[in-house]
């Protein structure tokens, strides 16, 4: 397991076209994505990014739609950051850091119109679905956004609505064959500025030297939905012309891995 | 009306859901396990020893276990759980480290924290005694000098039998009264160091169920072993 | 011999009966339960005539007097250094030991280590409330600038440090990399980033193969096909068991 490495050491081997762990500048490493993994979820999934594990789940409730938007259903997005995954998470109310991951996902996701909220209306005024996506790092070896966002829209495509009884009620128990309606399905990727080098699927060490990043959700026909910056430092409007780019070709890769499941 | 099958199938009141087991399942941590029974699934990871703040809380003469117990928010059945404090949780999470501490030897730790985590994705009963399995595991993964480990698992009754291992379904059973008792043991002496019981039961069944319960403690010492042994394999010689 | 029920160097894990009767004798991370000798943690199960002990696979590492181990500087005091030794006590390096030269009084000690610097220190003393002292102050000890540094199984440091030396000299010499092993599993990296990626995987790939017979022979192997070039094995390399220098 490496340590802090210094930015000096790290720049050098970028110089190099190195990644301290022998990847290339623009090397992901290996990704996988396996749907339904926990049965009490209408949809789950599991994202493996190299050594960084998350697990997402959707649950689906009934609940009254917001008064302003009477014939819209609701998504929310959470990130738990549970000190079991990284000796650097603390127990207690959310840090910071889950709070920013959470709301670059739910972004990426929500704001992107991912789902048809229309769709997921019952009754107008009166009875919408409620979906709400969970995502619970199990390992983070880094890049948790790109992971998250990942795992977010698998479980989303996993997900199936639970019966409802003729009285209304929801019947958990058993499944019906119905998707979520899914409009698009955005992927985050999360390019590093450390220097004058721009990398993708940081590990910790890196993500530590970083001085500005920048996550890109895009759409499958290369449409930017959703744009967050972070970092103590700045970013030109170079690197945002660069970065995008390769978030887009990166995009395409990690779709791929999605597997054949609906669109 | 007699309780005559079980709800899942299984063929005899004192047999356990499938289980498997695997240590060393989360990189970042000292020690780390996956314990899943039937539908129950939990992680435990271990951090530590390790420094302990606040100062405070340090003991000087030992180490001290701190044990922590969060269910997903998509792991059980129905209704979402809500993240944030939990009375629930907080309680499993109390009796789970009374339930790892007996058989842990922390005297050459003064002043240091042993940090157990335990997370379950999904839950279908049982998930305190999951978690404590877990993290028994993940503590002997960690190289935590312990004098055993720690098997749990639910006894109880269901109408009129007693039974071992009890799934949702038997928890929610309406046509006879029901107990729920987690139980963890240390294998080796039988000494009990979690008991507790929702429901009813009578004081002969009670016996009962404690004595159905110890033999499936063997069971599941076995499945923990073969974890730790799986990931540790036997070896050559340090020199060539 | 009647008795026991493993065999030497079986893995045993906590509660696990090693022998039965009185027979044997329980020694380090082993007890006597009733009729029954028990390992009392995981780790490789070792039977020395009549006695019988428990060498560990994994946990933290305990500091020992002369041992060298690599540290992290997180505190800057007006007497010294406090250092993070990668176990849960931290330790002091005193004015004294920190360095030859000589500090003038109530100078700024910054000067000489600053917060995030490594350093190769030896364990002069530990307390039982493991108050640790260490010294820069002897051969081979020193600041370590550059290179890398990862963290592996403390218990796996003979195995990568070889008998004599072997296994980490081999790595050197097929790297060219200067490489320095902390007894508290810190290992220090040093030399062409190429070659600091494949000594740091052959590195790791010891501490994970580390129970596998003939793994020098495979190392070498593996070694020879990632550079191309062959390996001479130097029989024996005289060198400290604790950290190598250069």
């Amino acid at each position: 397991m490496m340590m802090s490495e210094s930015r000096k050491h790290i720049t050098e081997y970028l110089k190099k076209g190195l990644r301290l762990d022998g990847r290339k500048l623009d090397e992901f490493r290996e990704v996988s994505v396996e749907y339904g993994i926990s049965k009490n979820a209408e949809g789950s999934a599991r994202v493996k990014i190299g050594g960084t594990e998350v697990l997402a789940g959707v649950k689906l409730n009934i609940g009254t739609p917001y008064s302003d938007r009477p014939d819209e259903g609701t998504l929310m997005v959470g990130v738990e950051l549970y000190p079991l995954a990284s000796p650097e998470f603390e127990s207690g109310p959310p840090s910071i850091d889950s709070i920013e991951l959470a709301r670059v996902v739910d972004r990426g996701i929500r704001e992107a119109g991912a789902i048809d909220n229309k769709a997921l209306c019952i009754e107008k005024g009166e009875k919408i679905w409620i979906v709400s996506v969970d995502i619970c790092p199990i390992n983070d070896e880094g890049n948790l956004f790109d992971a998250a966002g990942l795992a977010a829209i698998a479980a989303i495509m996993d997900a199936k609505f639970p019966k409802v009884e003729k009285d209304g009620t929801v019947n958990y128990k058993e499944k019906t064959k119905n998707s979520l309606p899914i409009k698009k399905r955005p992927i985050p990727v999360t390019v590093w500025r450390i220097g004058n080098e721009l990398i993708v699927d940081p590990i910790n060490e890196e993500e530590k030297s970083a001085d500005a990043r920048l996550t890109i959700a895009s759409l499958s026909d290369g449409i930017i939905c959703a744009l967050q910056k972070g970092g103590d430092a700045t970013l030109t409007v170079e690197d945002v012309d660069k970065m995008t780019d390769l978030a887009l070709v990166k995009a395409k890769e990690l779709r791929s891995k999605l597997g054949g499941k609906a669109k | 009306m007699s309780y005559t099958k079980r709800v899942d199938g299984r063929k005899s009141f004192t047999e356990l859901r499938p289980i498997t087991a695997k240590a060393g399942v989360i990189a970042r941590a000292d020690g780390s396990a996956y314990f899943k029974i039937g539908n129950t699934a939990a992680y435990a990871a271990v951090y530590g020893p390790r420094e302990l703040h606040p100062r405070n809380k340090q003991i000087p003469t030992r180490g001290l276990l701190r044990c922590d117990y969060v269910m997903m928010p998509f792991s059980g059945m129905g209704d979402r759980v809500r993240p944030g404090p939990n009375r629930r949780a907080k309680e499993i999470s109390m009796v789970t480290q009374k339930a790892l501490d007996p058989v842990l030897d922390l005297q050459d730790y003064p002043n240091a924290v042993v940090d157990v985590f335990i997370c379950l994705p999904e839950t279908d009963a049982g998930s305190r005694c999951a978690g404590i399995c877990a993290a028994s595991i993940a503590l002997a993964d960690a190289g935590v000098p312990m004098k055993d480990l720690i098997c749990a698992v639910s006894t109880g009754q269901v109408g009129d039998k007693v039974v071992v291992d009890l799934d949702y379904a038997e928890e929610a059973y309406s046509d006879g009264p029901v107990s729920d008792i987690p139980v963890a043991m240390i294998p080796s002496t039988g000494e009990l160091t979690l008991l507790q019981m929702d429901g009813e039961i009578s004081k002969k069944d009670l016996m009962e169920a404690l004595k159905l319960v110890k033999e499936s403690m063997n069971e599941i010492y076995e499945v923990q072993k073969n974890a730790l042994k799986e990931k540790y394999p036997a070896g050559g010689d340090d020199d060539e | 011999m009647s008795g026991l029920t493993i065999n030497d160097k079986d893995v045993v894990v906590p509660g696990e009966v090693l022998a039965e009767g009185m027979d044997y004798l329980p020694s380090h991370g082993t007890y006597r339960l009733d009729n029954t000798i028990r390992a009392g943690k995981l780790g490789l199960a070792r039977i020395d005539g009549k006695v019988i002990k428990i060498i560990p696979l994994s946990g933290v590492y305990s500091p020992r007097r002369n041992d060298v181990i690599i540290c992290k500087v997180f505190d800057v005091l007006m007497s010294g250094w406090r250092v993070n030794t990668f176990t849960p006590y931290s330790a002091m390096l005193s004015m004294k030991d920190g360095t030859n030269e000589f500090i003038m009084k109530g100078a700024n000690l910054t000067k000489y280590h600053k917060i995030g610097d490594y350093i190769m220190c030896k364990v002069v003393n530990v307390t039982s409330q493991r108050l640790i002292d260490v010294t820069m102050k002897g051969p081979g000890l020193r600041k370590l600038d550059n290179g890398r540094f990862i963290r592996v199984n403390s218990h796996k440091v003979p195995r990568i440090i070889g008998k004599q030396g072997s296994m980490v000299s081999m790595v050197k010499n097929a790297t060219g990399c200067r490489i320095l092993v902390g007894q508290n599993g810190v290992v220090w990296v040093s030399g062409e980033p190429e070659m600091e990626i494949l000594a740091i995987e052959t590195i790791k790939k010891v501490e994970k193969e580390s129970h596998v017979s003939g793994l020098t022979d495979a190392i070498k192997v593996f070694l020879e096909e990632k550079t191309g070039k062959k390996l001479e094995t130097k029989a024996e390399e005289k060198s400290e068991p604790e950290g190598e220098q250069q």
